[in-house]
């Protein structure tokens, strides 16, 4: 795995060592559970380790310690935002709102609650990936209580225009969910001057480890708790707490910085302009603009070319990527981010996503786009959709 | 670590034999489309006398499975008179290649249906085929047994998917055993349609899922 150019990221990202060392001694030395300040000194080492966590991550949106709850992961905070808020709406509102390009953790739980009785709208986005304001706007009625919308998407990096969606729900009385799994610390996202409601953080992507997520609530937001148990995480979330995952995703996010952004976005540049020079007939998926797309991805669709055939071709030269076509997902389908944004079944089955990180180099930038030219050319030549 | 493909599979795909296109061609047959992820272009060059498969050659646009089952099906067919070739089934190609995960079976049997195709059209043009006969069940169901199950790996018919057919008056229904929100249904519907449409005289294909 030595000289293996790893450009998945948006899927899970090296757990950086100095993160690792963080969580250790989580593991064999501080191991008790946190408990309350009243409790034996093990216990309150712990307790005093998660809150630290929660304050590093809390600062870096302006929000405080106690609108933070720790989670297993993106999947979980989407569930509990999703669900929770509408449990919390029982009997009163009853219509939910989100865009049609959200992460499956949304889209499903806002279908599961559809079978439970709420009525859900979902909302267009364009051929950048950018959400239908016009439609956002007519889509909340009076009794939408929830709106979800990502920061950051997953496949194709747009980033939404969160100030002015967020002033749409506020101006139409419905709460703010945004998924920024994929954007957070890559993306500004400022609660002091965004009103979103919750908001949804991963650690895994940003060099943290699997299984810790996180919950933005913002205070006095009407959610109903769905894990039940225990008293912990402001009783919103019973389980007892992963310290060591805690400790670690707040060393993430220490380590992340307008700094590792800006490298990031220098490669996400060289790799755009490595591609043009060397490979014809592309074209790219997602924002033109690079400012409204997710610092580390590029999103290409190769003409004439299927995206199986170009991910297993470049694995066998080391290079780790994916793509959006049938063949390569579990259902057989074509993606469904690109097939709302209006793509052929063509372009989405060409399509190859490479996600960046502040692990990689130039060099494997380089490396990348011959690499690409030689397998899309190599199956350009066996193609029948070649002239 | 194990990639999903046999070694003869990435062989196959890496160095396929028989690519390209061939201007002289006796017959030649297209299936699949960029659409539906997988497209195969075959092309036949046929001693006129012997019916032996002189030269044969494949494009694809397509994935790991399809371009290898392509190399494969040609290497078999190449030499081979056409009612020699006619036996060739994707379970030889399969078998050949040590076998293929069975949720790309269906990407692979593109390549087999292909040379069918290209057969039945070189006989076509040159005097060979039969009389145009009105579509039954019975050649619905035969057509049906081309389409994969993708759960198995086999065919919908043998694998019991298929529950019934109708056919009247230009009107074929298909009643499958799954429910409409499994993750394959939208593939299959396809699949099937595109398998039934083109029978001469048919003209509207309904299929009705009916699983819980």
């Amino acid at each position: 795995m030595e000289n293996r150019i790893y450009l998945d990221n948006a899927a899970a990202s090296r757990t950086d060592p100095e993160v690792v060392r963080a969580m250790l001694p989580y593991f064999d030395e501080i191991y008790a559970v946190a408990s309350s300040q009243f409790s034996h000194t093990p216990g309150i080492l712990a307790r005093e380790a998660l809150d630290r966590s929660r304050e590093i991550l809390a600062r870096r949106i302006a929000a405080s310690p106690e609108e933070i709850l720790f989670t297993s992961g993106g999947t979980e905070s989407n569930n509990l935002a999703v669900k929770g808020a509408a449990w919390a709406a029982r009997g009163g509102k009853k219509h939910l709102v989100c865009s049609k390009i959200e992460h499956p953790s949304v889209l499903h739980s806002c279908q599961w609650l559809e079978k439970q009785g709420f009525g859900l709208t979902t909302v267009r986005v364009d051929g950048e990936g950018f959400v239908d304001l016009d439609h956002l706007e007519k889509s909340i009625r009076p009794d939408t209580l929830l709106v979800s919308i990502q920061h950051g998407n997953q496949e194709v990096g747009t980033i939404q225009p969160l100030d002015r969606i967020a002033g749409i729900c506020r101006k139409k009385g419905a709460l703010l969910h945004t998924d920024a799994s994929f954007s957070f610390t890559q993306a500004d996202l400022d609660l002091s001057v965004i009103p979103a409601d919750l908001v949804t953080l991963s650690a895994h992507r940003i060099h943290g480890p699997k299984g810790i997520g996180a919950l933005y609530v913002r205070k006095g937001t009407p959610i109903e708790k769905m894990m039940h148990g225990g008293y912990h995480e402001y009783n919103l979330r019973s389980g007892t707490e992963n310290v060591a995952g805690a400790v670690g995703f707040a060393r993430a996010v220490e380590l992340s910085g307008a700094r590792e952004t800006a490298r990031i976005r220098a490669l996400q540049r060289r790799l755009f302009e490595r591609l043009a020079a060397a490979v014809d007939d592309f074209r790219i998926n997602g924002p033109e603009d690079m400012e409204s797309r997710l610092p580390g991805n590029v999103n290409v669709s190769f003409d004439r070319v299927e995206g199986e055939s170009v991910v297993l071709h470049l694995d066998m030269k080391g290079i780790s990527v994916i793509t959006g076509s049938a063949c390569f997902s579990r259902s057989l389908e074509p993606s469904a981010v690109m097939m709302a944004m209006g793509f052929s079944h063509e372009r989405a089955h060409g399509s190859i996503r490479f996600t960046l990180s502040r692990f990689n180099t130039e060099e494997e930038m380089d490396r990348t786009a011959e690499s690409s030219r030689d397998v899309v050319e190599a199956l350009r030549k066996i193609s029948p959709l070649s002239k | 670590m194990a990639l999903p493909y046999s070694e003869k599979v990435l062989d196959h795909f890496l160095h396929p034999h028989n690519v390209g296109k061939m201007k002289d061609a006796d017959a030649l047959a297209t299936e699949g489309s960029p659409a539906c992820g997988d497209m195969v272009k075959l092309y036949l060059k046929v001693d006129e006398k012997s019916r032996v498969i002189q030269d044969i050659k494949f494009e694809s646009y397509g994935c790991a499975s399809n371009i290898a089952t392509g190399s494969v099906i040609t290497e078999l067919a190449k030499g081979k008179t056409l009612d020699e070739a006619k036996k060739i089934n994707w379970k030889a190609a399969n078998e050949e290649l040590g076998g293929l995960p069975s949720v790309k079976v269906h990407c692979a049997v593109l390549a087999v249906d292909a040379l069918r195709t290209a057969i039945e059209n070189y006989e076509h043009s040159h005097g060979l085929n039969k009389e145009k006969i009105p579509t039954t069940e019975d050649i619905v169901m035969k057509r049906l047994s081309r389409v994969i199950n993708p759960i198995a790996g086999l065919d919908v018919v043998k694998t019991g998917l298929v529950k019934e057919v109708r056919v009247g008056q230009g009107d074929v229904t298909v009643w499958v055993d799954l429910p409409e929100d499994h993750q394959f249904a939208n593939n299959l519907r396809s699949e099937i349609i595109e398998r039934i449409e083109p029978l001469w005289d048919v003209q509207r294909v309904t299929v009705t899922f009916t699983g819980a």
